[in-house]
C-alpha cells in the first residue's frame, strides 16, 4: 500500500556512488545510498563506532567506508565488516517507477521511539 | 506475410458441451497457455482468443532481428493460421476486448461482439512507458513493442538521417543496433550513468558502451530528456535538461514497460503494479486467470520471456486438473537471465549481483580478449553472474543458479568455466596447472610456455617478481599472474615462494608503481578502464584504490581527466575538514601567512553569522573556523570569496601552507625577503593535488623561525642565496630534511621547487609523504631525476606549471556558484505530524 511508504524523491537525485541525507524531525537522520551497481539502501546516518556520518563515506560494492575512522559498514545489513563489531539500523527501501520509497513506520518509528 | 484482420472458426457441434475458455491476448503468453492446456487435455475447452493486433501469434522477442534485417516476419511466426484451425480455436484478431463483465461471465469486444466464458484468461502483456515530456505526441515518436513499430522504424530508416533512442536498456539498445545497421546515425540517451544498469554492473556497462561507440553510435549516459522538439508536427530533435540537443528524424521511446492492467482494473480485479495472481495464476476472481507480463506474482512483475513458460505450465496444470488426483503444480517465481541480441556482442546476466550479506564476488578480467566475468557466491551457492565478451558458460552458470547447487567443491575453479571446473580431477587450480603440458602457453603477451616458466623458477626465480624479470611471464598485462603463482607453488612448494612487494590493495595483484606505470604506458584514461586493463578482482574497487586511481589519472592527464568526486575522501569531496560531530572546519588561504583587515573582518563576520563555536590559529599560519554544517558551506565560501579569499586546501592531499618568517624586510637578522618568496611560492603551488599533503616553509636566516627543515620542501635563506631542503616531517615520526641543493636566485629556487613537487607527484605512491618516499627511493634517486640531465628541472617544472593551469581554479567559488549542490543539500526532510493523545 502506497500509504505505508514515504516517497522521498527520484532515483536521479542521488548519483551512483553517492549518498544523500534525510533529516527526520525528532529522530535520527537517514542516509540514502545509491551504489555503482544501481542498488539503493537506507541506513541511520551514524556509524556504530563513533557516530560518523556514513553518508559522507566512499561507497564501493555494497559497502560504505565511514569517513571518520574507515570502518566498513554493509549497506544491506548495517553491520560492521571485518574485525569491527557493531550495527546501524537499516530502513526498508523500495524503488518503483523511478521513485524512492522508505517504509513509513521505520522512518517515523525512529522519530517517536 | 499475414497482416490483415483474420478470423478462423471451426466449431464442431460438440463444442457447445465443452467449457468455454476465452483468452484476452494473442501474444506469446496467451498462445503458450493454450498450447499447454491442449497438451494436457485437448478436448476439455472450447477456446476463443482475442488479439488486438491484426495478425497471428509471433515471437515478440525476435522483433529486434527483424528490425536488424536478420529475420523476416514469417520467420518469427509461432502459430500460423493452420494451428488455430487444426485445434478448433476461434481467433478474433484486430478486435480487442474492451469490457469484462464478471457478473454475466462475458467479455465485450470493440465491435460489440459478446463472448461468454467459463474460464477467462487475461494475457494482455504490457504497454511501453511513454515519458510525458513536451513533444512526446509528435509524429515520428515511436515505441518498440510490436510489428507496427518495426514497420514505422523501417520506413524512417529508408529515408536515412538521425535517430535518437531514449532508453539504454535491453530493448533500447536492440532498437539502436537495428537502426544503426539500417544506416541511420543513432544516438542513445540513457538516464542512468551506465547502460543496462538493471542487468550489468559498472564494469560490464563500460565495456558495452565502449564497443557501441566504436561501432559509431553516440551513447549519452546520465542524459535526462527535457523535450522532444518538433517542426510541422514531426520530431526534429531531442533536447536534454543540460541543454544538449540531438537531431532526430525518428525518436524511439524505450524507457520501460508497464503491465497492461486497465481491463482487469475496470473489472474490479485486485491490481497493484500488475494483476495479482496466486501460484496457480488465479486472480481475485476464481474464474479469471492471468499470465505473462501483466501479472504480479509474489510481489514480482516480469518483463522477460522465460517466466512465461513456467507460468503457463502452472496455469495449464491448474485448469486441467481433475480435482481428485494429487494437486496441481504451482508457479514459484522465476530466476531470470538476460542476453543482448546485438550481433557480435556477447553479454549475459543472471540473478542477483548486488552482493549483500555474506556474498562474495569472484572476478576475472582478460583485457586482451575484452572479457569480463563476475560471479557472485553466497552460502556456497551461485546467486548471480555477469559475463561480457565470453558468454560460453552463461547457461552453465544459469543452471547452477536455478538449481541452487552447492558449489563448494568447484568454487576455486568456478570462474574459469564449466570445462575447467568439471574437468575431472583438476578441481584445485594448482592441479589444473600441473596437468598442463610443458608447451602450454602461460603468458600470451610474451609467448612464454609452461616449460620456460618452470625452467626460470628452477633456475632460481623464487618470487613473482623474479619470474617476471627472468622470463617475462606475467610482466605485461598480468592476467596470467594466478597461473605463474600456481607454478611457483608447484615447483618450489608453498612455503618457499617469496612474497613480492606489497600490492596496492586487495583488489589487485599490482603494486602502486606497476599501476602508475601502466596508466602512462597504456594511456589509460578512466577508473573503470584501469580496473579492466589491470584485471581488478572487485567490480568497482574499494576505499583504498579508488582515491589512489583517481589521483594517478589526474596527475597523468592534466586538463583531460575528469575528477571523480565519488572516489574522493570526504574532505576533498566537501572541500572542508570533517570533525567528529559531522560538522566541518573551514580554512581560507592566507598567502605566506599574511592577512589584512578586510580578510579578518570577513572571517569575523562568518564566525558570527554562522555561529561558529570556535576559531583557531593553525600551525600553518592561518585561521580555522569550526562547526560549520555541510548545508552552510557554500554560503560561507561565498562570503569569504567576496573578501578575496580562496580555499586553503587544509583538507586535501595537496599543497597546504607556505609558512614564512618576516625576513629581511623587518627582521634585523634576515638575509632575504623570505615572506615575499613564500607568497610567490604559494601562488605558484596552490591548488595542486599531490600523493599526500605537502607543506612548505621559507625561513629568512639559519635561525629557521619558519621551521623549514621539518617541511616537505623548505627554503633557508643565507647571505649568498637559498638552501633548498626536502623530505622533512613533523608528524608521528619526526624527520629532518635532506639538503637537496643550494641556489643563488629566487627564480632558481622557484624552478627547483616546482620540479621537485612534480617529480614527487609523478613518482610517489598515493598516501606517501615525501619523508617515507625519500627513505624508500633514496635521496640520490631524487637528485639524479632532477640534476642528472641539465634540462630535467626545466622539463619537470614546465609539466608542473602546465598542470597548474587546470588546478588553480578555486573549488569554493565553483561550489558557491552551485556546482555539486546535491553534496550539500538534504534529499528531503521528514516532519512527522504529532498525534494528539488523550
Amino acid at each position: 500500500m502506497i500509504g505505508d511508504w514515504l516517497d522521498i524523491g527520484s532515483v536521479t537525485q542521488i548519483e551512483p556512488g553517492n549518498a544523500r541525507t534525510l533529516p527526520v524531525r525528532g529522530g535520527e537522520e537517514i542516509a540514502v545510498f545509491h551504489t555503482l551497481d544501481n542498488q539503493f539502501y537506507a541506513l541511520v546516518n551514524k556509524c556504530p563506532h563513533k557516530s560518523g556520518p556514513l553518508s559522507q563515506g566512499i561507497v564501493h560494492g555494497n559497502v560504505v567506508t565511514c569517513p571518520l575512522h574507515n570502518w566498513n559498514i554493509s549497506l544491506k545489513t548495517g553491520e560492521a565488516l571485518g574485525d569491527d563489531k557493531g550495527c546501524v539500523p537499516t530502513i526498508p527501501l523500495r524503488v518503483d517507477a523511478g521513485r524512492i520509497y522508505l517504509l513509513r513506520d521505520a522512518v517515523i518509528g525512529k522519530a517517536t521511539a | 506475410m499475414v497482416n490483415a484482420p483474420v478470423s478462423f472458426s471451426d466449431k464442431t457441434a460438440a463444442s457447445a458441451l465443452r467449457e468455454r475458455l476465452v483468452v484476452i491476448g494473442n501474444g506469446m503468453a496467451g498462445c503458450r497457455a493454450v498450447e499447454e492446456v491442449l497438451l494436457r487435455d485437448p478436448a476439455r475447452y472450447d477456446v476463443t482468443i482475442f488479439g488486438a493486433e491484426p495478425r497471428v501469434n509471433y515471437n515478440r522477442i525476435m522483433l529486434s532481428p527483424v528490425l536488424a534485417g536478420e529475420k523476416a516476419f514469417d520467420d518469427i511466426v509461432i502459430n500460423d493460421a493452420a494451428w488455430y484451425a487444426d485445434n478448433g480455436i476461434t481467433l478474433i484478431s484486430g478486435d480487442p476486448v474492451v469490457t469484462i463483465d464478471r457478473a454475466t461471465q462475458t467479455v465485450i469486444a470493440r465491435s460489440g461482439r459478446v463472448e461468454p466464458y467459463d474460464k477467462l484468461l487475461i494475457a494482455t502483456g504490457s504497454d511501453p512507458f511513454i515519458i510525458p515530456v513536451p513533444g512526446h505526441d509528435l509524429g515520428g515518436v515511436v515505441t518498440f513493442r510490436d510489428l507496427d513499430d518495426v514497420d514505422r522504424m523501417l520506413a524512417a530508416a529508408d529515408k536515412g538521417g538521425s535517430a535518437v533512442v531514449i532508453g539504454g536498456g535491453l530493448l533500447g539498445l536492440e532498437a539502436a543496433h537495428g537502426l544503426s545497421l539500417r544506416g541511420m546515425q543513432v544516438t542513445v540517451v540513457h538516464l542512468m550513468p551506465t547502460l543496462m544498469e538493471r542487468q550489468l554492473d559498472e564494469a560490464a556497462g563500460y565495456l558495452l558502451k565502449t564497443e557501441l561507440e566504436r561501432r559509431g553510435q553516440t551513447i549519452v549516459t546520465g542524459g535526462d530528456t527535457a523535450e522532444i522538439v518538433g517542426a510541422d508536427g514531426h520530431v526534429s530533435a531531442v533536447r536534454l535538461k543540460d541543454g544538449r540537443e540531438f537531431a532526430a528524424d525518428i525518436v524511439v521511446m524505450a524507457v520501460g514497460i508497464r503491465p497492461a492492467t486497465g481491463l482487469a482494473k475496470a473489472a474490479g480485479l485486485d491490481v497493484e503494479r500488475g494483476i495479482m495472481v496466486d501460484d496457480h495464476m488465479v486472480t481475485s476472481d476464481p474464474n479469471v486467470l492471468a499470465v505473462g507480463e501483466c501479472v504480479q506474482h509474489r510481489g514480482a512483475c516480469y518483463g522477460l520471456v522465460a517466466p512465461l513458460w513456467d507460468m503457463c505450465r502452472a496455469l495449464a496444470d491448474a485448469i486441467t486438473w481433475d480435482g481428485a488426483t494429487g494437486s496441481p503444480s504451482g508457479y514459484e517465481g522465476s530466476v531470470t537471465s538476460t542476453k543482448l541480441k546485438v550481433s557480435g556482442i556477447d553479454l549475459f546476466s543472471a540473478g542477483d549481483f548486488s552482493g549483500g550479506d555474506g556474498a562474495e564476488d569472484i572476478v576475472m578480467r582478460d583485457a586482451a580478449r575484452g572479457v569480463y566475468k563476475r560471479v557472485v557466491v553466497k552460502e556456497s551457492r551461485l546467486v548471480g553472474a555477469v559475463l561480457y565478451g565470453d558468454t560460453a558458460d552463461g547457461n552453465w552458470y544459469f543452471d547452477l543458479l536455478r538449481k541452487g547447487e552447492d558449489i563448494t567443491d568447484i568454487r576455486e575453479a568456478l570462474i574459469f568455466g564449466q570445462a575447467f571446473a568439471q574437468g575431472g580431477a583438476s578441481l584445485d587450480p594448482n592441479a589444473a596447472v600441473a596437468a598442463l603440458s610443458e608447451d602450454a602457453e602461460i603468458c600470451g603477451c610474451n609467448g612464454v610456455s609452461k616449460g620456460k616458466v618452470v625452467a626460470c623458477i628452477a633456475g632460481g626465480a623464487n618470487s613473482l617478481d623474479a619470474v617476471r624479470s627472468g622470463c617475462k611471464a606475467s610482466a605485461s598485462c598480468g592476467s596470467c599472474t594466478g597461473l605463474v603463482e600456481s607454478l611457483l607453488a608447484l615447483t618450489l612448494g608453498e612455503g618457499a615462494v617469496e612474497s613480492g612487494p606489497k600490492t596496492m590493495c586487495k583488489c589487485t595483484s599490482f603494486t602502486h608503481s606497476d599501476v602508475r606505470r601502466a596508466i602512462v604506458d597504456k594511456g589509460l584514461r578512466s577508473i573503470p578502464q584501469v580496473m579492466q586493463e589491470l584485471h581488478w578482482t572487485t567490480p568497482d574497487g574499494c576505499a583504498s584504490c579508488r582515491p589512489a586511481l583517481n589521483y594517478y589519472l589526474l596527475c597523468a592527464l592534466p586538463g583531460e581527466y575528469e575528477d571523480d568526486q565519488k572516489s574522493r575522501f570526504v574532505n576533498e569531496r566537501m572541500h572542508a575538514n570533517i570533525q567528529k560531530d559531522g560538522t566541518y572546519s573551514v580554512v581560507p588561504r592566507m598567502w605566506g601567512g599574511l592577512t589584512n583587515p578586510r580578510e579578518l573582518r570577513a572571517i569575523a563576520d562568518v564566525v558570527e553569522k554562522y555561529d561558529a563555536p570556535m576559531v583557531k590559529v593553525t600551525g600553518g599560519q592561518r585561521l580555522d573556523i569550526f562547526g560549520i554544517r555541510k548545508e552552510d558551506l557554500p554560503a560561507v565560501w561565498a562570503d569569504l570569496n567576496a573578501a578575496g579569499m580562496v580555499s586553503g586546501h587544509a583538507y586535501g592531499k595537496s599543497l597546504r601552507t607556505v609558512k614564512t618568517c618576516v625576513g629581511s624586510e623587518w627582521c634585523r637578522f634576515g638575509t632575504q625577503d623570505s615572506t615575499g618568496l613564500g607568497v610567490k611560492i604559494e601562488q605558484m603551488t596552490w591548488g595542486s593535488w599531490m600523493p599526500h599533503k605537502f607543506k612548505i616553509a621559507v625561513s629568512g636566516c639559519p635561525r629557521n623561525c619558519a621551521e623549514a627543515t621539518i617541511k616537505d620542501f623548505g627554503v633557508v635563506c643565507v647571505d649568498s642565496g637559498y638552501e633548498l631542503h626536502v623530505g622533512g616531517n613533523g608528524g608521528i615520526k619526526v624527520r629532518a630534511t635532506d639538503l637537496l641543493c643550494k641556489v643563488e636566485t629566487e627564480g632558481e629556487a622557484m624552478d627547483i621547487c616546482a620540479a621537485f613537487i612534480q617529480f614527487y607527484r609523478e613518482d610517489a605512491w598515493y598516501l606517501e609523504r615525501t619523508a617515507p618516499w625519500i627513505e624508500r627511493v633514496g635521496l640520490d634517486y631524487v637528485k639524479a631525476a632532477l640534476f642528472g640531465d641539465p634540462q630535467a628541472v626545466s622539463r619537470l617544472a614546465t609539466r608542473f606549471r602546465y598542470s597548474q593551469r587546470f588546478m588553480q581554479d578555486d573549488p569554493w567559488a565553483r561550489r558557491a556558484a552551485g556546482e555539486h549542490a546535491e553534496l550539500h543539500q538534504h534529499l528531503a526532510e521528514v516532519r512527522p505530524f504529532q498525534m494528539e493523545t488523550v
